[in-house]
């Protein structure tokens, strides 16, 4: 649909909208835009478009919106616009205690809630000054639940840059096996995304019934289907020419923009905080860090895949010591004043505490019961002070600042989430290049803009 | 009705009638462990007895005759802390190697940094707002401390802390040396400006935006600060504790419920 009259984008105020001539895209009509277009001379006389793409374009990611400035087909001018998937997660945590604050957080970045889960933890933990009492078998699951989200994340990245270039088959390829991670989170946590597994103290219950074979049964058949995968997809020649020098960004523009992750290794450094500032027991795990020496798309699909294997590496080795301790350990912290909910089990109708644990307060102890009751209503208070949490996400670095003022419910929580800071450098990436270069742009850096609004 | 009556059983059967309770015992080496410690966490924090009473009672209610007995709980101030040297860890090295790079310019360590505080294995620099761009630079170009990453800027409302109102919380990590550093600014509510550090650390730009956006900390200096996540016509700065939420009270069969921020609460 065309219009020679100028009519007034939303927003904008007239004299704003009259400037230039307005064509209202509608789809599948731009052979039309440019039949006008070239009536109205716009093309002779070096005028440039400006195309809003987004926010509702299949391949921005969700909600993301880029306004172009196009000449021909160069993009001169790329602005990213955020804001549409702004859910207010961390002013309500203001209002909820410190451990139910994991369920806002974790639907921060929904394709890494574990990770966001984690973070937030790690930032209570430090502020209660608990980091070394989380019992061994806590840590082992959480690394566990982390690299297995590392997974289903770093698929969820390659699946659709492949769709979005037009190759469907390596989306359903790559959802299928994220879908055998994704049964394996839903298996051990009940959901397949916002777990809040990850609790202050430790996590919400330990592996189900079943749960270390099922492990097995992934590890013995994943690696044939990741291998698979990179069969088709690694040498492929049109993946190749349209991902192979394609988004470049080097070491000191990846430093002045604040990327990490994968982003990062692309560029040849391996920094990855799990090596240089291991948190969960990170340093106990024998695992390499990928990296690519092509500062590309290419190079960044490259380190994503490589993890995937290392994942898989460090879950097989969480798998080996939980068979090796067993299932007498607890999952969480041994203190009665924080350790929330501390036993909950798995009933015919669904999660709660324990028959044990009701008979209990129910039965046996008031004290118990106003405990229950104490802890459940009004939770533990948190020693005042602030704490930085930063975690290797699939992403990049994901921190979670944390403040207290003594009280039962978080001050101030911050999640610094590696994709609103890596989505400021489309422009340093896209401008000069093709508009048809600004897809898979924006696919290598994997922007998920749940993390990115909040 | 007659017939013989059934002596009733001294207690469930699998209690074995000694009434004790059946639940699932720890280890006894962690607890035993814990205990000895002595310092179980949510038992730390003596200390703050001896600070002042900032508010009495519980639930958020006042002026309401007190039928509960929480009344007489108090909540204490949580008094600002200050570390003295040593700080422990690299601490000592950074703050030595900040005070020679801003020396070599002509300003003295105190002139620039208010105070220092390490807790709980993180140092943080309090530094007055018109010295920020200079710090910042120094801990991104000095070879003793080299923080090339910026992870953005964070801010905090203190509603109370009278002329300090607004918090700029900038987290740096140095890759060269594996250290972090946290920069704290504050600002009044009534004149919210802090310098920005997009010239120092570009990645700063939309980290301030969005805290110009959520708190209305002014960043002079900063290429377009606009809002970024709310609408750009939105009024007010919603991070702010005394933003109000806008919640209406929820009818549910013939009793109101409150917005979240007049909820009777335990902090």
């Amino acid at each position: 649909m065309t219009s020679s009259t100028p009519h007034a984008a939303a927003g904008a105020s007239d004299a704003e909208a009259a400037e230039g001539r307005v064509y209202t895209v509608s789809g599948e009509d731009w052979d039309e835009i440019v039949a006008a277009a070239n009536e109205a001379g716009d093309f002779e006389s070096g005028e440039r478009i400006v195309v809003n793409m987004g926010p509702q374009h299949p391949s921005t990611h969700g909600v993301l919106r880029l306004v172009l400035t196009l000449e021909g087909e160069t993009v001169v001018e790329v602005r990213p616009a955020i804001g549409y998937l702004h859910t207010g997660i961390e002013k309500n945590m203001e209002y909820r205690t410190w451990t139910q604050g994991v369920t806002f957080c974790t639907r921060a970045d929904y394709l890494m809630p574990i990770f966001n889960e984690t973070a937030y933890c790690l930032a209570v933990e430090r502020l209660l000054g608990i980091e070394d009492r989380i019992p061994e078998r806590a840590r082992i699951i959480r690394v566990l639940m982390l690299e297995l989200n590392r997974i289903t994340s770093h698929l969820g990245g390659i699946a659709p840059m492949g769709l979005e270039l037009g190759a469907t088959t390596i989306y359903t390829q790559g959802a299928r096996l994220r879908e055998r991670g994704l049964d394996l989170l839903e298996l051990i946590t009940g959901l397949r995304m916002n777990h809040a597994f990850i609790r202050p103290g430790g996590v919400a219950q330990d592996l189900p019934l079943g749960g270390l074979e099922a492990l097995r049964a992934f590890l013995d058949t994943t690696p044939k289907l990741v291998h698979d995968l990179r069969t088709l997809i690694d040498a492929n020649p049109v993946f190749i020419g349209r991902n192979s020098g394609i988004a470049y960004l080097d070491l000191p523009s990846c430093m002045a923009l604040g990327v990490t992750g994968p982003m990062l290794r692309a560029t040849g450094l391996p920094w990855d905080l799990r090596k240089s500032q291991p948190y969960c027991g990170y340093e106990t795990y024998d695992f390499d860090v990928p990296v690519a020496h092509t500062c590309d798309a290419y190079g960044r699909y490259l380190v994503r895949m490589g993890e995937v294997d290392q994942s898989l590496r460090i879950i097989r080795q969480c798998v080996d010591r939980l068979a090796s301790r067993g299932p007498a350990d607890s999952v969480m912290i041994r203190d009665a004043k924080i350790g929330w909910p501390a036993q909950l089990s798995l009933g015919p109708d669904g999660l709660g505490p324990s028959s044990e644990h009701i008979a209990h307060i129910m039965g046996q102890s008031m004290e118990a019961l106003i405990h229950h009751f104490k802890l459940i209503t009004e939770g533990f208070r948190v020693p005042a002070g602030q704490a930085y949490a930063a975690i290797e996400s699939p992403r990049g670095e994901l921190g979670a600042h944390v403040v207290s003022d003594g009280g039962t419910r978080p001050y101030r929580v911050h999640l610094r989430d590696p994709s609103f800071t890596h989505l400021q450098s489309v422009a340093a990436m896209c401008e000069g290049g093709f508009v048809a270069d600004l897809i898979p742009a924006i696919a290598s850096i994997d922007p998920v803009m749940g993390g990115v609004d909040r | 009705m007659s017939g013989p009556e059934e002596t009733p059983k001294a207690g469930p059967e699998d209690t074995g009638g000694s009434g004790t309770p059946q639940r699932p015992k720890p280890p006894a080496a962690d607890v035993a462990a814990a205990e000895a410690d002595g310092d179980l966490p949510a038992r730390l924090g003596r200390a703050r007895l001896d600070a002042p009473v900032v508010r009495r009672g519980m639930f958020g209610v006042q002026g309401t005759p007190d039928t509960s007995g929480y009344g007489l709980l108090s909540v204490y101030e949580a008094r600002p802390i200050e570390s003295t040297r040593p700080y422990g860890s690299y601490f000592d090295e950074v703050a030595d190697a900040l005070g020679s790079a801003l020396e070599a310019t002509g300003i003295g360590f105190s002139d620039a940094i208010e105070r220092v505080v390490a807790d709980r294995g993180e140092l943080t620099f309090y530094v007055p707002r018109e010295r920020l761009p200079e710090v910042a630079a120094k801990l991104r170009d000095d070879p003793a401390l080299r923080f090339e990453l910026c992870s953005g800027v964070s801010g905090v409302h203190y509603p109370e802390d009278t002329g300090r109102e607004l918090h700029a919380v900038y987290h740096m990590l140095s890759i060269t040396h594996n250290r972090r550093v946290r920069l704290e600014v504050s600002a009044p509510a009534a004149d919210p400006h802090v310098p920005s550090l997009v010239g120092v650390y570009p990645t700063c730009n939309w980290h301030e935006r969005e805290t110009w956006d959520f708190f209305g900390i002014i960043f002079d200096g900063h290429p377009a600060l606009t809002r970024i996540e709310m609408p750009d016509d939105w009024k007010g700065h919603p991070q702010r504790k005394d933003y109000p939420l806008g919640g209406i009270p929820v009818e549910y069969r013939g009793a109101k419920i409150p917005p979240p921020e007049d909820r009777r609460h335990y902090s």
